[in-house]
């Protein structure tokens, strides 16, 4: 059974459509990620999931429950976890206060996770007490990823979680990306940098006009010489 | 010396005085743009319904023949801040939370709690009349008289058991909203919305508890500060609506959605105040013999009268050198 289903889903902004009808699905193990043109919707199919925007026709089911238009405080318990591209942190709040509320739905004891997630970014054990809005770039990333993870979920959305990263950063959030992976939690991101992500994706969608345009393991997409023509630049 | 504890008097304690309500009443309008984002015109008459409320129930408890060591208005206040802050959750779900589901504008909002604050003002006047009442009908307002033990020095310092307990229970209310924001969850929850809503959201917070968290904080607070403010002076139906603009002032001062800075913001105006309408005359005259010229026989900056405009110069001078607030606040 897939984690996450998309059937056919139609949304967009005060009745300007963005997605004419996409269909995504990809496993629990799976790193999915959504390249394409700008404007072609796919950051809207993230907020969409996330019952950040209406969807007017179609589907999405999580886990086999029926999660059309939920809403995002009652997706987090379901184990569904968000990373906007911007804003993505609380500025006046230390690092720990930032994990702190991405635990926010836990009512256990979450110094394990919080343990964990300290041992998977290094920089932030050292700046607990710092407030996120004084952090570099690559470090707000770490924060809003470990903010993320802090709910246990069992699929993370990211928007784009290269964006205004130095190379150097960007090939270590994407090697953050699969060790959370590889920790047993579900990935589906859109991302800019298509190479380097299909690189290392499960499933690979190219989206345009918000509709799918191909679908299949990042290693087919990269070889397929049409996409490779058309969206990543020959 | 007694010229300088006549500064004390007119200074100090009442700038204490003064700072401490306005504290009090700009940390609820502060909260409440924070996690609603927009100006609560109606904060004033919440606080005057908070006195109200605690009035009634002084005089119920003076009819059933209760009296204590302390002023009775002071006693009922732990009766009186559940009503306030359930009227103020009432306030809200009848006129602020349809708007809100609406998605309507924070300017949409101003103008429903200038709507509140004109049925608030009504339905005291109904019920409270429109003559100044007094805590003190019935038992005597203790005053404290200091002497300093110092040559020179038979005018005491004088301050009342109302103002000593309005101290004091700002004093306790500070340091609860602190303990709140910082070490519980839901405190946690509440600046994090004030932070990012979008991303509280999207972290699961509920939106409803923190908004209602809010109103259960600011009219809490409303109610002490109304009833402490009436307790120092008498109970009139625009008691609060008065200090309104000052309260305002002392809010955006601190930087609009800062707790700290609208407790700061209070005290600044607060002595401001007092600085400016005090006669400063009054502390030359022990060194008229020295000064070669003659002192005025009125020295103050401002006349009493106008001690208002105080506080929109020190709005003025903020915003134009520091327009976010000594603290750097949510912009608006």
């Amino acid at each position: 059974m897939s984690l996450i289903e998309l059937t056919n889903v139609h949304a967009g902004y005060g009745g300007v459509p963005i997605l004419n009808g996409v269909d995504l699905s990809i496993d629990p193990s799976d790193i999915g990620v959504i390249v394409g043109p700008n404007g072609a919707g796919k950051s809207t199919m993230l907020k969409a999931i996330f019952g950040l925007l209406e969807i007017s026709e179609g589907t999405v089911t999580f886990a086999g429950a029926d999660i059309t238009d939920a809403e995002p405080d009652a997706l987090v318990p379901k184990g569904l976890s968000y990373v906007p591209q911007e804003f993505n942190v609380f500025t006046s709040m230390t690092v720990e206060e930032n994990l702190e509320m991405g635990a926010y739905i836990r009512r256990d004891d979450f110094s394990s996770t919080m343990a964990s997630i300290y041992d998977m970014f290094p920089p932030l054990a050292e700046r607990r007490r710092q407030k996120a809005g004084e952090l570099s770039g690559g470090q707000r990333q770490m924060v809003a990823m470990g903010r993320a993870l802090m709910s246990k979920p069992i699929l993370l959305l990211l928007d784009e979680p290269s964006a205004g990263l130095s190379p150097r950063y960007m090939q270590e959030v994407f090697d953050q990306i699969m060790r959370v992976n590889r920790a047993g939690v579900g990935i589906l991101m859109v991302e800019q940098n298509a190479r380097q992500a299909l690189g290392f994706a499960t499933r690979g969608f190219v989206l345009a006009n918000g509709m799918n345009r191909f679908t299949g393991t990042g290693q087919e997409l990269l070889e397929d010489p049409e996409v490779a023509q058309a969206f990543l630049g020959g | 010396m007694n010229d300088f504890i006549f500064f004390i008097n007119k200074v100090l304690v009442v700038g204490t005085v003064q700072g401490s309500i306005y504290a009090l009443g700009a940390v609820g309008v502060t909260l409440i743009f924070g996690i609603l984002r927009f100006a609560h015109f109606a904060h004033g008459d919440m606080m005057t319904m908070g006195a109200f409320i605690a009035y009634a129930l002084a005089t119920i408890a003076a009819a059933l023949g209760i009296q204590t060591f302390w002023p009775t208005g002071f006693i009922v206040l732990p009766l009186a801040i559940p009503i306030t802050f359930a009227a103020a959750l009432v306030i809200d779900r009848a006129f602020y939370r349809p708007l809100r589901e609406r998605g309507a504008k924070p300017v949409t909002l101003l103008i429903a709690s200038i709507g509140v604050t004109l049925m608030l003002q009504g339905l005291i006047r109904l019920f409270g009349g429109v003559q100044p009442l007094s805590f003190f009908e019935n038992e005597t307002k203790e005053l404290f008289r200091v002497t300093l033990p110092l040559e020179g020095a038979n005018r005491p310092i004088t301050f009342s058991e109302p103002q000593l307990l309005l101290i004091a229970a700002t004093v306790i209310s500070v340091v609860a909203l602190h303990l709140f924001l910082t070490r519980s969850r839901l405190g946690k929850g509440m600046r994090a919305m004030a932070d990012n809503p979008d991303l509280a959201r999207v972290s699961g917070i509920n939106t409803d508890q923190v908004i209602r968290a809010t109103w259960i904080i600011a009219g809490s607070l409303a109610c002490i500060a109304g009833t402490m403010l009436a307790l120092d002076v008498s109970l009139k139906a625009d008691l609060a609506f008065n200090i309104l603009l000052a309260i305002f002032a002392a809010a955006i001062v601190g930087g609009l959605g800062h707790a700290y800075g609208a407790i700061a913001g209070g005290f600044l105006v607060g002595f401001s105040e007092t600085l400016a309408v005090f006669n400063w005359a009054i502390l030359l005259r022990p060194f008229k013999d020295a000064i070669p010229w003659e002192v005025p026989a009125d020295l103050s900056i401002v006349p009493t009268e106008y001690k208002l405009t105080v506080a929109f110069v020190i709005l003025v001078l903020v915003l134009l050198f520091r327009p976010t607030g000594i603290f750097r606040g949510a912009s608006t």
